[in-house]
């Protein structure tokens, strides 16, 4: 058996609201090498939120387990860190950059150098070496989400879960945003659980990409992108395999919306 | 890769920074200086008995306050206003955290709590004086009671409405609960907290101000009264304005430590206009 | 965050979860459906219990307090029983002259309110919507704002005796401030792109007056009235007390005199009741206003 860092099992969670029991995910399974950078796809509305925040913790599901390298989840386990989607309201305003970098570093037990040499690390990482000292809210959408990833790399965990962290970002921003993921997983061996709803993203990122079908929602494919690693964004995009991989991904999901696709072993 | 905020500056022309300081001090100084004018003229012109002209109540108010009567009733007074606030917030922040983070406490005594912030707080003085008798503790106590329940219910309300993306990111990151009461919590209620001490602030004033001069036999109050009573109009004076300026002297207090504890919550909003 | 509550799925236990990725060959097409089940409704339960809490509070304050009392935990003379002071109460409310200083003391809240409103929103919009006027007044308005308006009450005293006027002059001049500034800010919130807007369309001053600085400012006008409100009451109420004008606040003040203090107690219970009651109106008033409305407004001091 290959080196599994996380393992999803028959996850299934169910909602109640007062307009009625919603069933959001029905039976979702993968697992997860380590170093490996798995994209999540999937129609609008499947869950995709659910589900990470399932595997992360802050949800119980209703049935199912999540385990992380070995241990079963049941709250947020200490070796896992997330993006949000939203960074205006995930990072601290009373924070400064570095402020927001250290938070998560400081209940860890580590000396002072330490502490500092991974934020400076981090902050490197990102390009944000000279905002250290800046708020925020001072600072453009694209480069606050560049602090909250620094935080989570800081954090040095085992798996990085992102939660469609460049949906509120624009077109070029996200590409420089994709290209620092590919060079934290490539050049640190980050393992990335990455949740989006951009098609092009997912292929152009992930080593994998998992298609999600239609509420109530399981695994409607489990692809391998066989482009090679060294990416950038135009060459890549340009070649035929990426198009056909594309292509094919957005099939996939054009059936999960239509609610075509049919799961084996019912 | 520039910051959002760099922009090209020139220096200023030094005779322009001058006018406009002057133009500013203008400003400042202008209204009160022709308000004060107007005033004194208006006193030599047609004096009223009660409304002397502003050199008569400086004169005045140099001849009571500086001197003795400082030391016996003034400071006393603003000592027992300052622990009083002290304890207001302090109390009020504590319990006000307390009650609501802890969901059932909280809805058990909202009810009881709204009722108490809605009896006017000198209404208090006399229940007060009849628990405590006229001594100090009873001075610092109906301060208190009185002004507590602003900066309590402000507090309530702010630690229970913390963002929820900001607590999914602290529970993420498996911070502790005293990190999160610290470091999250308190500083995202912050604003609320501090609208509530504003007016605990000045609620304290005005119950200091009525228990002094209609219950007490000493203090800044008790003097302000008695000099009214015995006609002693410029002198009455001076000490509103002595009272003005302790007004005066809390809120730019206040100020100072709001812009510097709220700095990140102004700079929020000035981007969200801009 | 909902409680997993499972009720029925269409969906066996067969799962599809591998770790070997699939090929590029689909399956074959079939209908898929979202499980939407029997509805639950857990809204009223959660309000049910908040309204069983609150109560319990209450009453558990007046159980506290019966018990302090009938236990002689402090001596009667300075704290009455609640049962007493409640039948006090009834008495009181049996009796016209209790209902005709509760008129008095809500006429010159009434009064003042008005009065103060009036200027408020005057003077607000006069040295709001004039830049000059605006930093020409700022220091005065910043020094005169924080004098506690009870200082004035012996001054006015003086000048009035004991009579409505006096109590009307310290009520005034508390709310006025109160109004003011929200005034200032409300018409400082003009949105500088729908004022620039109005302009290039030609709209006249008593047009954009109308149509853009009357709406943005009304909700700020709606809160400073209703903390003028609340001041106006507490004030009210302490000028009657003090100065001595007819009105609940005298009946306190005469009461505590004599040692009557179950009235003591019991007037100070009515004027909670007035507090709620003008705080709930004019939040409602206000909340109606604001509806459309979304900002945060800093509340202001007595």
């Amino acid at each position: 058996m290959p080196d599994t860092l996380l393992q999803v099992d028959h996850l299934k969670k169910v909602y109640e609201s007062s307009t009625g029991d919603v069933e959001a995910i029905g039976d979702i399974g993968f697992t997860m090498r380590r170093g490996e950078l798995v994209c999540i796809v999937g129609p609008s509305g499947c869950g995709k939120t659910t589900l990470l925040k399932c595997i992360a913790g802050l949800l119980k599901p209703t049935a199912g387990a999540v385990i992380l390298d070995g241990s079963a989840v049941t709250g947020p386990p200490p070796n896992m860190a997330l993006v949000f989607q939203e960074y205006g309201r995930s990072l601290y305003p009373w924070l400064t950059v570095r402020g927001n970098v250290e938070l998560p570093l400081k209940h860890k037990t580590l000396t002072r150098a330490e502490r500092d040499r991974l934020i400076d690390d981090a902050l490197a990482a990102v390009g944000l070496e000279h905002a250290a000292k800046s708020y925020p809210w001072q600072l453009s959408g694209g480069m606050q989400q560049r602090v909250a990833i620094a935080r989570a790399v800081a954090y040095q965990p085992e798996v990085l879960i992102m939660d469609e962290p460049f949906a509120a970002v624009d077109a070029q921003t996200r590409a420089d945003l994709e290209d620092l993921v590919r060079r934290l997983h490539l050049e640190r061996g980050m393992s990335i659980l990455f949740v989006t709803h951009d098609i092009d993203e997912s292929v152009y990122l992930g080593e994998r990409v998992i298609v999600l079908s239609k509420s109530p929602t399981w695994v409607q494919e489990d692809l391998a992108i066989d482009l090679a690693p060294d990416r950038d964004q135009i060459t890549t995009r340009a070649l035929p395999r990426f198009t056909e991989l594309r292509t094919h991904v957005y099939e996939q999901i054009q059936r999960a919306k239509r609610g075509e696709a049919v799961r084996p072993g019912v | 890769m520039t910051l959002y905020t760099s922009t090209v500056r020139t220096a200023r022309r030094p005779s322009r920074i001058w006018t406009k300081a002057a133009g500013s001090i203008g400003f400042a100084i202008g209204l009160p200086l022709v308000l004060l004018v107007v005033w004194g003229i208006w006193g030599t012109l047609a004096p009223a008995t009660f409304f002397p002209g502003p050199l008569t109540i400086l004169d005045a108010f140099v001849d009571t306050w500086i001197g003795p009567a400082f030391v016996d009733d003034v400071l006393p007074s603003l000592g027992r206003l300052a622990l009083a606030i002290v304890l207001s917030v302090g109390v009020g922040i504590a319990a006000g955290t307390v009650i609501g983070l802890t969901r059932w406490l909280r809805e058990l005594l909202e009810p009881l709590l709204e009722f108490f912030r809605a009896i006017p707080p000198p209404v208090l003085i006399p229940v007060f004086v009849a628990l405590l008798g006229v001594t100090d503790t009873m001075k610092v106590v109906v301060i208190v009671f009185g002004s507590l329940w602003p900066v309590l219910l402000n507090t309530v309300e702010g630690v229970r409405a913390t963002d929820s993306v900001m607590t999914e990111t602290a529970r993420s990151f498996s911070l502790t609960r005293s990190q999160r009461l610290f470091g999250l919590v308190l500083p995202a209620a912050s604003p609320r907290i501090m609208a509530g001490v504003r007016q605990t602030l000045s609620v304290a004033l005005i119950m200091m101000v009525i228990s002094e001069m209609f219950y007490s036999s000493s203090g800044l109050g008790f003097q302000i009264a008695y000099f009214q009573r015995n006609y002693l109009i410029a002198e009455m004076w001076s000490g509103i304005v002595l009272l003005g300026l302790v007004g005066v002297l809390l809120a730019v207090i206040f100020s100072i430590v709001e812009r510097r504890v709220l700095r990140w919550y102004h700079g929020v909003k000035e981007v969200e206009r801009a | 965050m909902p409680h997993p509550g499972i009720r029925s799925s269409p969906h066996g236990p067969a799962s599809f979860g591998s770790d070997v990725p699939m090929t590029l060959a689909p399956p074959a097409p079939v209908h898929t459906s979202t499980v939407v089940v029997a509805r639950r409704r857990r809204h009223p339960a959660r309000l049910v219990r908040k309204i069983a809490l609150g109560s319990l509070g209450i009453v558990g304050f007046l159980g506290l307090w019966q018990l302090v009392s009938a236990l002689g935990l402090v001596r009667a003379s300075s704290l009455p029983s609640a049962v007493d002071t409640f039948a006090q109460l009834g008495v009181m409310a049996r009796d016209l002259e209790f209902w005709r200083n509760i008129g008095r003391t809500m006429t010159t809240w009434a009064i003042g309110l008005v009065a103060a409103g009036v200027l408020g929103i005057v003077l607000g919009a006069i040295v709001g919507l004039v830049p000059f006027l605006r930093r020409a007044t700022h220091t005065t308005v910043e020094f005169l704002r924080p004098i506690p308006s009870v200082a004035l009450i012996p001054l006015a005293i003086l000048a009035y005796g004991i009579q409505m006027q006096a109590a009307l002059v310290i009520v005034v001049y508390a709310c006025f401030w109160q109004v003011f500034v929200q005034v200032l800010y409300g018409v400082a919130d003009i949105d500088t792109v729908a004022r620039d807007t109005a302009r290039s369309f030609g709209l006249t001053r008593a047009s954009r007056l109308r149509n853009l600085v009357l709406p943005t400012a009304l909700p700020y006008v709606m809160t400073g009235l209703r903390l003028a409100a609340a001041v106006a009451l507490i004030l009210a109420i302490t000028a009657e007390m003090t100065i001595g004008n007819p009105g609940l606040g005298r009946v306190i003040f005469q009461a505590s005199n004599v040692g009557n203090i179950t009235t003591v107690y019991a007037i100070v219970i009515v004027t909670g009741i007035l507090g709620l009651i003008v705080n709930l109106v004019f939040r409602l008033i206000e909340r109606r206003s604001l509806s459309w409305h979304q900002s945060v407004r800093g509340e202001e001091v007595l």
